[in-house]
């Protein structure tokens, strides 16, 4: 199952060993770990808490990273975003990507990342010591998913 | 038309309901009427699901304000997405 949904934290090392053994022909392993920030601003996160549209968010996911395997030559690929309530410097989001080459796995890591923050029904509320704000989607990710367009 | 309602995000929080199921009157045929007919319900509702602040799935799927809605469809509203 290259695509996760879950509560639980999640091995890095275990991840990319699992891609690497997976992908007997890859010269290239990449990936990217989203991390919950201790500030939001001025003010510091106690926590953010992460809800998802069960059904939809997994076939967004795969979706994705069906497109990734389409535009870039892919050996593997792994995605695992994380729901429920986290704290400061946990994990969120895994992308993990295995190609032959550098290009490919690098391309499609951010590729996956960038739709992911765009076209994912997931959810992130902050709470901070004074308040909790539902976090919306941000034009600069607008933009950047906007790059990959042909 | 019976539709399967689902809220996710702020409206979810805010509206207090995770999703019902409703029977709309005959003669709705999109999101925004549909959308039109809950804001009736209230203030609060007329807040939450603005058609500038809401955004909306139809059998999980993305689907913007003008979309037809048909019987038994799932439809979602929610705030805009904030993953990753």
């Amino acid at each position: 199952m290259n695509v996760s949904i879950q509560t639980e934290d999640f091995d890095l090392a275990l991840e990319l060993a699992a891609l690497r053994a997976s992908s007997a022909k890859a010269g290239a392993l990449v990936s990217f770990v989203g991390l919950v920030r201790d500030f939001s601003g001025d003010q510091a996160i106690e926590n953010i808490t992460l809800e998802h549209y069960p059904g939809m968010s997994a076939k967004a996911l795969e979706k994705i990273v069906a497109e990734a395997c389409e535009r870039w030559k892919l050996l593997g690929v792994r995605v695992i975003h994380r729901v429920g309530t986290l704290l400061p410097n946990e994990q969120i989001v895994l992308v993990a990507t295995a190609s032959e080459h550098r290009g490919d796995a690098f391309a499609a890591c951010e590729f996956i990342m960038d739709y992911l923050k765009t076209s994912a029904p997931f959810w992130k509320r902050e709470q901070t010591h004074q308040d909790t704000e539902w976090l919306v989607t941000k034009e600069a990710d607008i933009q950047r998913a906007k790059r990959w367009q042909a | 038309m019976k539709i399967r309602l689902f809220y996710f995000g702020r409206p979810r929080e805010t509206l207090n309901t995770s999703g019902e199921i409703v029977e709309a009157p005959d003669g709705l045929s999109t999101l925004a009427e549909l959308l039109a007919w809950l804001r009736a319900r209230g203030q609060i509702w007329e807040q939450e699901l603005a058609e500038n602040r809401v955004r909306c799935a139809i059998n999980q799927e993305f689907a913007a304000i003008s979309a037809p809605i048909r019987d038994n469809d799932e439809v979602a509203f929610f705030s805009p997405i904030s993953g990753g």
